[in-house]
């Protein structure tokens, strides 16, 4: 097992009180397996993503560990994370647009980085990773005003992964580009695994049609607790938790149309996660409640690599 | 209804608008009531623009915009009929304002002559129209308020109005799935009352979804246009064809489509003028014959 998450609590501080936007996560990922993680806004998918690799001042570790290749990440320790950080477990930003400085030139940036970690430029190794991503070298020598989105999102990937990281974390990478750089995008993160510069990949994201495509694994978070996670065509095929079956049922897809069928949406939204309810936190909008839901679900293995925390599943 | 001809924009560019880029290029179709024409392109192609100018917002550097026969004029009786929902709905509103004060204004500007208590009967018709509870978002300010709840607040707003057109610039981007489908649900509830929609989109499904007709834009060109059913079924543009085989989708691979490889679209001699391929269906290549 590459990645061991056990029971963790992370919630963020407000002036209200605790948020808790990740409460009792367990999940593990194998070598080599890439996780796709899916849900709604504000159900800890993205809260997920920066406990393993950096806590902001909001975040408060609470409970639970984090085991990465037998070693423990200490992730509720800031100074301490920095020794795995980009080596161990590294992170693919969202806004890759905006996460390079913008008064450097792409080889100077690099350089520096690299330099901070204590390593020096492969250059060699550098344009062959650039290449495998369909860039061209002499992007090196230019400032990234001068990229494309889709060229800065693949040259930001370039970078994270330089060290070899053992866990690479995408946070939403292909939300703001177009249909075909997306999969351009989603196809150089195949490569990557493929070539072993990452072990394994938490890829984040909200667009479960793309997951299932680069995907092994999809696990479903609703808020803050894990809903479902099984191999990613048993949650395309054959979803078992409620809230799996009815997001999947809201997707349109090329060729549906309204007067042929009508797609229907969720009815109602997510519980405040600052004073959760007990029990089932779908219970409310979930179609097929009932009396035991007003207890916690535990997460039971159906089949297997197939969890489900639901009393009805 | 509305009708866009030859319609052309550019924008300057440079320290002192030395250099022009031509965002829209001789963009020509129309809108008829209680039509959803969805507008699609990637970034860059020029659909906000189509639709910001159609609001007014920008004006049109050649061609011409007519609304019901008149040209665009921004101004209290043009926003009477047409109406622009854009895509986050968070910096629509102020947010040190209750959010139901966007009604308010509209009364103000319109109708002033309207006693309050009719007012609140139509403001909560409206809102029950886009199926919202007036308990539950009256007196609220924006953040206390979902994503999904506001863009239908701001439908509301258009519908108090003697609304005849909709610019919905990607107004579903940014709302989860299970709330997205609720809104273009509604819009196709609008659209059977007589409603005209322009939605504008990336997202291929959610165009296909509601649209009578589709317009796919590449560089500020119309490539494709015609019967959404015609141009996604049969696709005849290697544009349209090569938009449509990135689109992920559930229970199909990713296929790659090899014709599209061989074609040379980008650097293709061809004129761009539409040709009529079928009945209503317009096509921006002089090679189908030729091309594989």
């Amino acid at each position: 097992m590459s990645l061991q998450v056990s029971e963790l609590r992370v919630y963020y501080r407000t002036l209200k009180g605790e948020v808790r936007a990740l409460d009792g996560m367990t999940f593990e990922l194998g070598d080599g397996e890439i996780l796709g993680l899916v849900g709604e806004s504000g159900c800890g998918k993205s809260t997920l993503g920066k406990s393993l690799i950096r806590m902001d001042g909001r975040m408060r570790h609470v409970a639970g560990t984090v085991v990465l290749d037998g070693q423990e990440l200490p992730i509720g320790d800031d100074r301490a994370m920095n020794d795995f950080r980009f080596r161990e477990v590294s992170l693919i930003p969202q806004y890759a647009m905006s996460a390079l400085n913008p008064t450097r030139k792409l080889r100077r940036m690099i350089t520096e980085l690299l330099k901070s970690r204590g390593s020096a430029v492969d250059t060699a190794e550098l344009e062959r990773r650039m290449d495998q991503v369909g860039l061209s070298r002499d992007m090196l020598d230019r400032y990234p005003i001068e990229l494309s989105g889709g060229m800065k999102q693949r040259m930001v990937m370039v970078i994270s992964t330089l060290l070899d990281p053992s866990l690479l974390i995408a946070d939403e990478v292909t939300s703001a580009l177009d249909v075909s750089t997306q999969k351009a995008v989603a196809r150089a993160l195949l490569g990557f695994r493929e070539s072993r510069y990452v072990k394994s990949m938490i890829f984040v994201t909200h667009d479960i049609a793309l997951t299932h495509h680069i995907a092994d694994t999809i696990m479903v978070m609703y808020a803050g607790r894990l809903a479902e996670k099984a191999p990613a065509d048993v949650i395309v095929k054959a979803p078992r938790h409620p809230y799996t079956k009815l997001l999947l049922d809201s997707l349109p897809e090329v060729g549906v149309r309204y007067a042929d069928r009508r797609l229907e949406g969720i009815p109602g939204s997510p519980p405040s996660l600052l004073d959760p309810p007990a029990g089932c936190r779908f219970r409310a909008r979930c179609p097929i409640a009932g009396d035991e839901c007003a207890q916690d679900p535990p997460v039971a293995e159906l089949a297997p690599d197939h969890h489900v925390a639901c009393w009805k599943a | 209804m509305l009708r866009l001809d030859d319609v052309t924009k550019e924008f300057k560019i440079g320290a002192f608008g030395g250099k022009s880029v031509t965002a829209v290029r001789k963009v020509s179709f129309e809108v008829v009531p209680g039509e959803v024409v969805s507008l699609i392109g990637e970034s860059g192609s020029g659909k906000s623009t189509i639709g910001r100018m159609i609001l007014g917002l920008n004006p049109v550097t050649r061609g011409s915009i007519t609304f019901d026969g008149r040209p665009v004029r921004a101004g209290k009786e043009y926003y009477r009929h047409i109406q622009g929902i854009f895509q986050d709905p968070f910096s629509s509103f102020n947010p040190v304002f209750k959010a139901d004060r966007v009604y308010n204004m509209i009364k103000e500007a319109y109708y002033p002559a309207v006693p309050e208590a009719e007012w609140a009967e139509r403001v909560e018709a409206a809102l029950s129209d886009v199926r919202l509870n007036p308990g539950q978002v009256l007196g609220k300010y924006p953040h206390q308020l979902s994503g999904g709840q506001l863009q239908r607040l701001l439908i509301a707003r258009a519908l108090l109005l003697d609304i005849k057109l909709l610019v919905a610039d990607e107004i579903t981007s940014m709302l989860d799935a299970s709330t997205r489908i609720d809104v273009l649900n509604l819009l196709a509830e609008l659209k059977a009352r007589g409603l005209g929609v322009l939605y504008i989109t990336h997202d291929l499904s959610l165009g296909t979804y509601l649209a009578e007709r589709t317009v796919v834009l590449r560089r500020g060109s119309v490539v494709e246009m015609g019967l959404t059913g015609r141009v996604f079924g049969d696709p005849l543009h290697p544009y349209t064809r090569e938009l449509l085989s990135a689109v992920p989708r559930l229970n199909q691979a990713w296929d790659d489509a090899t014709a599209v490889d061989s074609c040379v679209y980008h650097e293709c001699g061809a004129s761009g003028a539409l040709i009529e391929a079928e009945p209503g269906h317009f096509v921006a290549c002089a090679r189908l014959d030729t091309c594989p």
